[in-house]
């Protein structure tokens, strides 16, 4: 701080002009500006506002003492009259208790503000104050599974995105697979101990395609504290029959992974081999609805925790369908939890359309068991070419 | 010929707030309530019988008055209001076995009316997310008023079968809220601290009293038969109407929200039962489609509408606006 003199203020203060005040005392120690006349955001708030700078001050870094003391972009003309107020600061102005004038705070306030919100920070933070205000009241709407779309979209599906895009740096193919609008199942392959891929598979399709992906998931998720109303509010719903069929009539994009917990619980050797789909309700429930069948192909998630052991009477004893052991868990501890960043190819292949069949033949086991082996092939032989394609597990 | 409405359970106030509106309306000549204590507050044109329909008595009555229409809702769903589980559990189950029986000897009845509730559906992990009236408990309920509910509701499939020239409408409605509602889950809300499943978040859907009394009305002078899921529109989190009452909650370990259950029973300050304990943990919706389709009722009051009323009544000023009351 190299100007460390409590003086009088510059003599070119900028009396009008200037739209954006440093924070505190520009630089200078001491509290209060000393200055007798309100500072400009005061002032600002009696007036017509001005439409704020889209820059922060570069730098904190002391102005020289005959420059403008703002780093403003607008040319300023200095002041004509000598500025009156810096003298008449008394040691009753100087009291410590007075703090620093409102002014002042509500400009820091602003400034970190921009920071944090860029240009459009005004509305951004009466968004985001409205937000919290709605929390805080419970002043959301959940759908009748009790969806969150507010908290899903800003926290859940927010927080995911990064490690999709940074960490498993998910390379996604076939978009334009996933119908715009109307009901749809995705069918996708399930690996990785923990069902991760389902995660990342929301974040994915939330991003590509702007629609939200609503999760089938087993019963065993609705027993856990925490996780089950996680589960609800994220989207997700139980894998029955009922509550697909409904989801797909409601026109929502419903995920599914039939293998279920031998497929996430498979052990490591057994990686990119699918496990049996389920008894093939996905099918039964995209017939009966006549939505399309969109298999998903997940390469990537195997590799994340690889299973290479298992408990299984311990899982007896607390009822849960296996505890893992990889080569970093339970050794490592909570650090153990962090899945290893493999590189991660997703496939959404054609749609297999439903639509052609009667409803009733959803009752045919034949035409059942048809389908559910064509999607199985299909989702196994993208996994082979996915493989071939994508080289080195984590390159 | 005008209809004779015989009311029963009208010593509580939904039975009794029921018989005064069904006796004000038009086409219903005469209500008759009976119940073993007569009702504490004004029951306007009904006229009273004092009779227990746990023994033969009630026959006699619905032939003397010439009902033709019976609406029951006297099936209690806690012990404490009617002395024991004991004597609850026989006012429920005895109770309506009889008065089912006096129904069906009496050929004059036309039209039976039973108000049942969604706790029938339980409370679990496997819960589809919405419950049609085709659906059941995925566990059967062993104990308490899920249990009385489900057996009385089989008797009143029995009498369905054995009088099909008796119209049966089964009205299973979510939870009742509303000012003037005494029952385990608003003396719940009234608790000034409430204890909550922790890590579970269960859906509710409430149904407004006067929503109640509008649809036991509506069932009682139609012609349509039937079981019908009764609910406001949409559904609430717990978390959420917690923040909405501005209560503050305290997330507990299941089991202890068990124990603090039975220590608020004992002390008379709420009526915990283990049934509500897991809807408490798991939620439950109703599909209410066949509600508006065949049963032609449309409730007044949506579920956040219902519980912001319920709100007002303790003193907390709705500042959350939108969808509340359908015009």
């Amino acid at each position: 701080m190299p100007d460390s003199r409590p003086g009088p203020e510059p003599a070119n203060e900028p009396e009008q002009g200037a739209d954006v005040i440093p924070i505190g005392t520009s630089g200078r120690p001491g509290r209060g500006s000393g200055r007798a006349r309100p500072s400009e955001s005061a002032r600002n708030l009696a007036g017509p506002r001005r439409t704020p700078r889209s820059k922060p001050p570069a730098s904190p870094g002391p102005p020289p003492a005959d420059a403008p003391v703002e780093p403003v972009e607008t040319p300023v003309e200095p002041s004509p009259e000598p500025p009156a107020a810096t003298s008449s600061t008394s040691a009753a102005d100087r009291d410590p208790t007075a703090g620093i004038p409102a002014g002042d705070w509500l400009d820091a306030f602003k400034q970190a503000a921009m920071e944090l919100f860029d240009d459009d920070w005004e509305r951004r933070l009466a968004e985001f104050l409205a937000f919290l205000r709605r929390r805080l009241e419970g002043g959301y709407a959940v759908d009748e599974y009790g969806f969150d779309q507010e908290m899903t979209e800003r926290f859940f599906l927010a927080a995911l995105r990064p490690i999709a895009e940074k960490w498993f740096r998910i390379e996604v193919r076939g978009v334009e697979n996933i119908p715009a609008e109307g009901g749809a199942l995705i069918v996708s392959n399930h690996s990785g101990t923990v069902p991760v891929d389902g995660l990342m598979t929301m974040a994915v399709v939330h991003d590509r395609t702007g629609r939200f992906l609503r999760p089938l998931a087993a019963d065993l998720i609705f027993r856990l504290p925490a996780v089950s109303s996680l589960a609800r509010r994220s989207g997700a719903t139980l894998a029955c029959s009922e509550d697909a069929e409904r989801m797909l009539r409601g026109g929502e994009l419903v995920g599914v992974w039939p293998e279920g917990f031998k497929g996430i619980g498979k052990p490591f050797s057994e990686r990119y081999k699918l496990q049996r789909f389920g008894r093939g309700g996905f099918v039964s429930a995209a017939l009966r609805t006549g939505v399309p069948i969109v298999p998903l192909s997940v390469v990537g998630a195997e590799e994340i925790y690889p299973l290479v052991g298992n408990l299984p009477s311990l899982a007896r004893l607390l009822g849960v369908p296996y505890i893992p052991i990889t080569p970093l868990f339970p050794w490592l501890g909570p650090l153990g939890l962090v899945p290893l960043p493999s590189k991660w190819l997703v496939e959404f292949g054609e749609p297999i359309r439903t639509d052609a069949y009667d409803p009733a033949e959803a009752e045919d086991p034949m035409l059942v068991f048809n389908v559910t082996d064509q999607v199985r092939e299909t989702i196994q032989q993208t996994l082979y070419a996915l493989l071939r394609e994508r080289g080195p597990v984590f390159g | 010929m005008g209809r004779v409405v015989l009311v029963t359970g009208v010593s509580r106030d939904i039975g009794r707030r029921f018989a005064r509106t069904a006796a004000a309306d038009p086409s219903i000549d005469r209500v008759i309530g009976v119940d073993v204590v007569p009702p504490r507050g004004d029951i306007g044109g009904v006229s009273f019988v004092r009779a227990d329909i746990r023994n033969p008595v009630i026959s006699k009555v619905i032939a003397k008055e010439d009902v033709d229409t019976v609406v029951h809702m006297s099936v209690i769903a806690t012990p404490g209001s009617a002395g024991g589980r004991n004597t609850m559990k026989e006012l429920n189950v005895i109770g309506t076995m009889q008065l089912l029986a006096a129904c069906q000897a009496a050929p004059g009845v036309r039209r039976l009316v039973v108000k049942s509730t969604t706790t029938v559906y339980g409370a679990s992990s496997r819960d589809p997310a919405m419950f049609t009236e085709d659906m059941g408990p995925k566990r059967l309920p062993r104990s308490g008023y899920a249990k009385d509910v489900n057996e009385v509701e089989g008797y009143v499939r029995g009498f369905a079968r054995r009088r099909p020239d008796v119209a049966v409408v089964m009205l299973r409605a979510a939870n009742v809220i509303g000012p003037h509602v005494v029952s385990p889950i608003t003396s719940y809300f009234r608790l000034p601290v409430v204890p909550t499943v922790l890590g579970f978040d269960p859906r509710l859907q409430f149904l407004h009293e006067d929503d109640l009394l509008a649809v036991l009305r509506h069932a009682a002078t139609t012609e349509i038969s039937g079981t019908f899921n009764v609910a406001g529109d949409g559904v609430l989190m717990l978390s959420q109407a917690l923040r909405r009452l501005e209560r503050t909650s305290v997330p507990l370990p299941g089991f202890a929200v068990g124990r603090t259950g039975s220590v608020l029973r004992s002390a008379r300050l709420a009526d915990f039962s283990p049934e509500q304990i897991g809807f408490l943990t798991f939620g439950r919706g109703v599909d209410t489609t066949r509600m508006r389709t065949d049963l032609d009722f449309h409730p007044r009051f949506t579920t956040a509408g219902a519980f912001e009323d319920f709100a007002a009544s303790l003193g907390v000023t709705p500042r959350v606006r939108g969808g509340g009351v359908h015009a």
